[in-house]
């Protein structure tokens, strides 16, 4: 028997993931098959004079479509109507498709890319944040009074600017789909690797000029997603689509991974302006951050990623004055978008070193500057959020210092360091992370949850939420267990299919646990609640008697089906229109520790043992839930240190694995993982949001390590060997 | 000259991925007379007459081999799509080195990339059949 909630239950699919038999989109072929391409725009910005083709090939054989073959609408359904699915008159970024080909064979459809030329007129690009004029969205924070605060006498004021270059999400497993139209009937199915497939089917009926109940989505399984499966798939869906509707045959378009990473979405550059000011012992007084991120040529998720990443962009403290302006700007490379955290690492990386070089201007040691202004239950964050839940930031901050031997390895490494070719340092970061979507989105998205009971006393999970590594299936299943009292193998989850599971909404922003769980539970409650209250249950029961009750239920009734659908949790109250209110229903909070090695030589930085402390509620699986403790850090490792995007004239110039460097079995720390239980009421079992936290921690704790192994001040991320021997040539030129 | 790896996914052998095409990420790795190799990087014409284990190939009818159970066991999977070629990694160390420390298990699956688990859990999986296995058929 396995346990409910609360246990480390094996992954629900892993067997079928370990045996090879796990079905990925570029898994299956369906009989007639044509192979799909996209053929893109060589320039950053330009007006489309015409498309030359080749005609060395017979191009008869081809499947062609450009925007006039488009039945529907050609802009893809988000926030802001402004991007193409195929650019029509105007190029906005390199890399923008233009048109599509296919052929069934995947060598001659391939081959065509380049022999299809497109004749642009190039206009001048906007190719750097610092260029740019046009704005996609703005925000603003503010509490108590900045300016006058700063005007007063006696206070110390640090200043910053700090810098963070673009991520690319790196799944293992390239995009695509595959789509199937029916045009007799008005029709279209597309199967694929996504993360939000009501994002897909939406967009794809406006497209097509299709009623939405024509329109069917399917997630096959997915190889990772970290935000990068968000929004871009719906482009890739809606290419398939085209292909299949005008060809009458089922389309498959796998990217290659040098198309994937110079093309799709990268987590968004940003840069950020800090003015901190404290009094002479270290209280927060007035914190004026600036904040800015580069969109990229559409709008996308833009003004979703600013908002969360304003937000945060304060921290874990208490400060009585407060300002964050926030911004993110149009240019002319490929749309940034969405990858775990969504903001807040970039905005909590500029706080958190800001953090420790205010500490260091008044004399405190960085954990006891953070310890006199740590939020505390009944404080207000900047946005007019008062924390009404138990937190305790002293009391992680304490653990991760006293695990990582802190204060002693600061001390040893002081003394050893002058001597030393390998100079040793230690750093920290404490921050917060909000769970579900921002502001009002949840009650907007309005989600909704579907557990069904069989005559067999089988128990299946209805959501379109996605696995897609983060152990959707296996929590969902310890979820609904815990409630009915059943044992995991007891719950079937639905594969998400849009013509079989209701909106569940996208997986993303740490709600599939918290948000969408918690609806898991309250539906799979409501089954044993119409058993019990219909008389075929008693209030306790065996799992043999609610599988007679299931069978004798569906006999009489002929189904037994309990759907619930997402309310605010009791006083949480957000103001679109003034931007303040509960931001989240709720927070995780973490202090994470990472000690760093800095060779003198080779200018290489190593991490070489991480600490990670962090509340997240009731942890429901311990094993998943630390795989992606440990899953996160790795990425933040990677952002701060390696992975560089290297930009030539608005196009990704390291668009492979081969010079975009990840983090190796080698490259990183042991990465020691805690966590600390407080219930949330929100949430099922007492559980929180936590995929994104560990994004944010990593960075910060890096360079505030390598600012204490050396004497440098690291302020632009990635820090790579190049960067770091320049910061120290400057330092003692 | 076709690759391996598109010789086999053709012959329904999927488990084996494609990551990148260009033998940086490992998911493509099968063992080729015992050896490992990338599927992606390795002409049809290497293959003729070897024997090649694929992650199909691993498992005896429902029972997992002792290194896919451990990863079951200790969350050395996530999304799943590193995984085939991981495990495939994980035994080619096992058969050459019985019993690994940590280091050398890092250094043996450094040419495997997984982005979802910062690695913690697929070494604590690799020691975890290591000291399941009987060595004899290590």
């Amino acid at each position: 028997m396995q346990p409910g909630a609360g246990g480390s239950a094996v992954r629900r699919e892993g067997r079928a993931k370990l045996t090879g038999r796990a079905l990925y989109v570029d898994d299956v072929a369906p009989p007639g098959l044509i192979h799909g391409v996209t053929i893109r725009s060589p320039v950053s910005r330009g007006t489309i004079r015409g498309l030359r083709f080749d005609p060395s090939l017979d191009w008869s054989e081809y499947t062609i479509v450009t925007a006039a073959d488009i039945p529907g609408i050609n802009i893809v359904k988000l926030i802001a109507d402004d991007q193409p699915y195929l650019a029509d008159r105007v190029v906005q970024h390199a890399e923008e498709p233009v048109l599509l080909v296919a052929h069934p064979d995947p060598m001659r459809a391939e081959a065509a890319r380049r022999l299809i030329t497109i004749d642009i007129d190039p206009l001048p690009p906007v190719l750097s944040m610092d260029e740019a004029s046009e704005e996609f969205k703005r925000y603003s924070v503010v509490k108590g009074d900045v300016d006058r605060a700063l005007s007063a006498a006696d206070l110390v004021v640090v200043e910053g600017d700090y810098s963070t270059g673009a991520q690319e999400q790196l799944y293992i497993e390239p995009n695509g789909m595959i789509a199937v139209a029916d045009r007799e009937h008005g029709g279209v199915t597309v199967w694929g690797s996504m993360q939000c497939p009501y994002y897909i089917h939406g967009a794809l009926a406006a497209l097509l000029n299709l009623p939405e109940a024509r329109v069917r989505v399917v997630q096959m399984e997915t190889g990772g997603g970290f935000g990068g499966k968000e929004e871009y798939p719906t482009i890739i869906a809606g290419h398939a689509a085209l292909l299949a509707w005008k060809s009458g045959r089922p389309v498959k378009m796998i990217y290659g991974r040098s198309e994937d990473m110079a093309s799709t979405t990268k987590r968004h550059p940003s840069r950020t302006r800090h003015r901190t000011a404290v009094t002479r012992d270290g209280q927060l007084v007035a914190m004026d951050i600036d904040f800015m991120l580069d969109g990229g040529a559409y709008c996308t998720l833009s003004p979703v990623v600013l908002s969360r990443g304003t937000i945060h962009a304060a921290g874990p403290y208490d400060c009585p004055n407060v300002r964050v302006r926030g911004r993110v700007v149009k240019t002319n490379v490929p749309p940034h978008g969405a990858f775990r955290g969504f903001g807040a690492p970039q905005s909590i990386f500029a706080l958190e070193r800001q953090m420790d070089r205010v500490a260091q201007a008044v004399g405190l040691d960085p954990a006891e500057f953070r310890r006199r202004n740590f939020v505390r239950n009944g404080d207000t964050l900047a946005v007019g959020q008062t924390i009404r839940e138990p937190v305790d930031m002293h009391a992680l901050l304490q653990r991760a210092l006293t695990l990582s031997g802190f204060a002693a390895k600061r001390a040893a490494f002081a003394r050893a360091n002058p001597s030393a070719r390998v100079r040793k340092g230690i750093g920290l970061a404490t921050f917060m992370h909000g769970a579900g979507f921002t502001g009002s989105g949840e009650v907007h998205l309005a989600s909704v949850v579907t557990v069904e009971g069989a005559a067999d006393g089988g128990v299946r999970v209805l959501a379109a939420s996605t696995e897609i590594g983060q152990g959707t299936n296996t929590i969902f299943s310890q979820i609904a267990a815990e409630a009915l009292g059943l044992e995991i193998d007891d719950i079937e989850i639905a594969q998400p299919d849009t013509a079989v599971v209701p909106n569940s909404g996208p997986t993303v922003a740490s709600r599939t646990c918290m948000v969408v769980g918690k609806l898991v539970e309250s539906a799979a409650t409501g089954i044993r609640r119409t058993l019990v209250d219909s008389g075929y249950l008693p209030s306790t029961y065996t799992r043999a008697q609610f599988h007679h009750a299931c069978e004798r239920y569906i006999a009489r009734f002929g189904d037994l089906r309990s759907t619930s659908q997402y309310t605010p949790p009791p006083n949480v109250r957000w103001d679109d229109e003034t931007y303040t209110g509960d931001a989240y229903a709720t927070y995780a909070w973490a202090a994470y520790v990472a000690e760093v090695s800095v060779d003198l030589v080779t200018w290489e930085i190593h991490v070489d043992d991480f600490v990670a402390v962090q509340e997240v509620g009731r942890v429901i699986n311990p094993t998943l839930a630390t795989g992606q403790i440990e899953g996160g850090v790795a990425q933040g490792i990677g952002w701060a240190l390696y992975e560089d995007v290297v930009w030539r004239e608005g196009r990704m110039a390291n668009a492979q694995m081969t010079n975009y460097i990840m983090p190796t079995s080698m490259d990183l720390p042991p990465i020691r993982v805690y966590f600390e239980e407080v219930p949330y009421a929100g949430g099922p079992g007492g559980a929180k949001g936590i995929g994104e936290l560990p994004m944010d921690g990593a960075a910060p704790a890096i360079f505030n390590a390598v600012a204490d192994a050396t004497d440098v001040d690291p302020r632009d991320l990635p820090l790579t060997p190049e960067r770091l021997l320049s910061l120290w040539a400057a330092r003692h030129a | 000259m076709a690759r391996l790896l598109d010789v086999l996914r053709a012959a329904g052998l999927t488990g084996t991925k494609e990551g990148c095409g260009e033998g940086e990420c490992g998911a493509c790795a099968v063992l080729l007379n015992g050896a490992l190799v990338n599927s992606c990087l390795t002409p049809l014409a290497h293959a003729a007459g070897a024997a090649i284990t694929t992650i199909e190939g691993l498992a005896s009818d429902e029972q997992l081999h002792a290194v896919q159970q451990a990863f079951l066991d200790c969350g050395g999977a996530q999304c799943g799509i590193c995984t085939p070629g991981m495990v495939l990694a994980a035994v080619s160390l096992l058969r050459r080195n019985p019993n690994p420390t940590e280091d050398a298990v890092r250094e043996g699956l450094a040419g495997n990339l997984c982005r979802c688990t910062g690695y913690g859990r697929i070494f604590a999986a690799v020691l975890e059949a290591c000291r399941r296995m009987p060595q004899a058929t290590a």
